[in-house]
């Protein structure tokens, strides 16, 4: 049984249709990438999974429990994690706090001050930020608060993690060492579901893709069977090639 | 081991400087001094209070209300209706020097009465008003004043056929309670406001409603139950505004809706609050204090040009002290830090020249 099922899954915003009677699957232990032009619906995906935004019909299951109707705070709770496309941190606090508040109240049973400081710690220190800890976020570079997000999101203790372009907008030598944080954080158990735009990293690592296209779901495959989609070609990575990337 | 020594005096320093506060203030009273200064004090209770209850849920969570009038008034109805049914059922079955006791001990139950009432008011008012985001959620508040009272207004008026009401001893027509009786209520509230805003402010609670202040949607999906959160603090803050109401109706002896819903009670501990900085837990109770002594000494010494000069130093408060008057502690200190430094360095200069 997948530990992430969604069937028929749509979301209309007004007349337009964001998301469009997609079915999805996301077995334990995999990485999954899904990717698609700008407004094609990922986001939004993202969005009906972690309850941002309710579902317009279908239906979304994690290990076989409906999700509908249920709130961001049960859905992190119950195990899914999530990080933001644009980062959405707590600006004025340190950097350890905020780490902290996914540790406090991201876990299903309540958690005591001092096991909630170790797993912030433990967190902080997985994606390297444990010298920062001080540091109010706000004075942080773009890759330091995606890691605060990060750490933030695995101190929930998830069994899903939800990852909105974490690779957007950082250098090579960025990309290459979130990889690897990536795989880390597979290899923890932790299942992985990520939205990218950077070719190289979604080959990279991940074990199966998703395409989206105008809400649909158009594709979906190896990461060979993907590149070599004559669909796909046309309407994403054609547009990327002329682009010259 | 000199940093041990030097640190722990100032741990002791901030308690003990609190314990000799709160010595004074009991015993205030005793002093001899004027009635007006009991009354004085209590009217810093009453704003410090309002500003720091205020504080406690704005704050942290950025959402800014302006329904502070609304819970004070709903703490002085409370007293107020209270008292008529005491007043029928009890009080004049008594023989009149028994009175006062009876009234006192009344009081303090009209005190947790209305802070009871204004909380569960809050809770209601919070489900429906709290999804409100930013700017409309202090609309909807402001709005929340005329509303309440105008549905007062009616109700006085079409239901129960009394417009003003008056509390007042039944026989001597005394008010209810004298200036100590006020003085050592408020002071009550005051102590409990500020050990709450304390606890608060480092519990899980008052973590989650920074979280909200910070990023609302990022705390929602971080484990954080916004709804509740909000809501929860927002009438935790209501109950110490209702409670100040509940002991400010017996001061004010005549009560109509216009009276009780005064919507300057919502603007000045928002001014109090940001004139003394919201940094610091002390910063709105600094701010309550010197405020209202300024408004009275202005209005009292200058008369004519007492909202003019009011005004023009709010205009530079806010223009040259973002941070509110705490704000400035840590520059002062800064400049201090290297006012020291300068005076060592200078003095180790002299001894190296001396050798």
């Amino acid at each position: 049984m997948p530990i992430l099922e969604g069937r028929d899954v749509t979301k209309y915003f007004g007349g337009l249709a964001a998301v469009s009677h997609v079915d999805f699957h996301i077995d334990q232990g995999e990485i999954v990438g899904l990717i698609g032009p700008n407004g094609a619906g990922k986001t939004t995906l993202f969005n009906l999974i972690s309850a941002a935004l309710p579902l317009s019909s279908g239906e979304i299951t994690f290990k076989g429990q409906r999700l509908n109707g249920l709130k961001p705070h049960q859905i992190c709770k119950m195990g899914i994690a999530r990080t933001f496309q644009e980062t959405k941190v707590f600006a004025d606090m340190p950097v350890f706090q905020n780490v902290l508040v996914g540790a406090l109240f991201g876990s299903s049973n309540r958690i005591s001050a001092v096991d909630a400081t170790r797993e912030a710690s433990q967190a902080l220190e997985f994606v390297g930020l444990s010298a920062m800890s001080a540091t109010p976020v706000k004075d942080l570079t773009l890759v330091n608060q995606k890691r605060i997000e990060l750490a933030r999101a695995l101190a929930t203790k998830p069994e899903v993690l939800l990852l909105d372009e974490l690779m957007a907008g950082l250098n090579p030598a960025e990309v290459s060492e979130a990889m690897e944080l990536v795989k880390r954080i597979r290899d923890r158990g932790i299942t992985i579901f990520m939205v990218e735009h950077v070719m190289k990293a979604i080959m990279g690592i991940c074990g199966r893709i998703m395409v989206l296209h105008h809400g649909e779901k158009i594709a979906e495959g190896t990461c060979n069977e993907i590149a070599c989609n004559k669909r796909v070609i046309e309407i994403y990575l054609g547009e990327e090639t002329h682009a010259g990337s | 081991m000199d940093v041990t020594r030097l640190l722990k005096p100032r741990k002791l320093l901030v308690p003990g400087l609190l314990f000799v506060l709160l010595i004074f203030l009991v015993t205030f009273p005793f002093y001899g001094l004027p009635v007006y200064y009991v009354v004085l004090f209590f009217t810093f209770f009453l704003f410090a209070i309002l500003a720091m209850s205020w504080a406690m849920f704005s704050g942290p969570t950025g959402y800014m209300s302006l329904a502070t009038a609304v819970f004070l008034g709903v703490g002085i109805y409370t007293t107020t209706i209270l008292y008529s049914f005491v007043k029928r059922d009890i009080l004049s079955t008594l023989p009149v020097d028994a009175l006062q006791p009876v009234v006192t001990v009344f009081l303090i139950g009209a005190v947790a009465a209305g802070g009871l009432v204004s909380f569960i008011f809050a809770l209601l008012i919070g489900l429906v008003t709290l999804r409100l985001k930013g700017v409309y959620f202090t609309i909807f508040t402001f709005g929340l004043i005329v509303f309440v009272m105008q549905l007062v207004l009616f109700l006085e008026i079409h239901i129960t056929g009394t417009r003003g009401r008056s509390l007042i001893l039944p026989g001597t027509g005394a008010p209810l309670a004298g200036t100590t009786t006020i003085y050592y209520i408020m002071l009550g509230i005051l102590i409990a406001t500020v050990v709450t805003a304390y606890f608060i402010r480092r519990s899980r609670l008052g973590l989650a409603m920074q979280c909200i202040g910070g990023n609302e949607e990022a705390a929602a999906h971080m484990g954080v139950d916004t709804t509740r959160v909000k809501v929860l603090s927002f009438a935790i803050s209501a109950a110490f505004m209702g409670a100040v109401g509940a002991i400010m109706a017996p001061r004010l002896t005549y009560i109509d809706p216009g009276i009780a819903f005064n919507m300057l009670y919502s603007f000045m501990p928002v001014l109090m609050a940001v004139f003394g900085g919201m940094g610091k837990l002390y910063g709105p109770v600094i701010g309550a204090v010197i405020f209202t002594y300024l408004q009275r000494t202005l209005m009292t010494e200058l008369p004519q040009y007492y909202m003019l000069t009011f005004g023009i130093i709010l205009i530079i408060c806010v223009l040259f002290l973002p941070g509110g008057l705490v704000g400035l502690i840590p520059t002062l200190r800064s400049r201090l830090g290297r006012l020291t430094v300068k005076l060592r360095k200078g003095r180790e200069a002299r001894q190296h020249a001396n050798t």
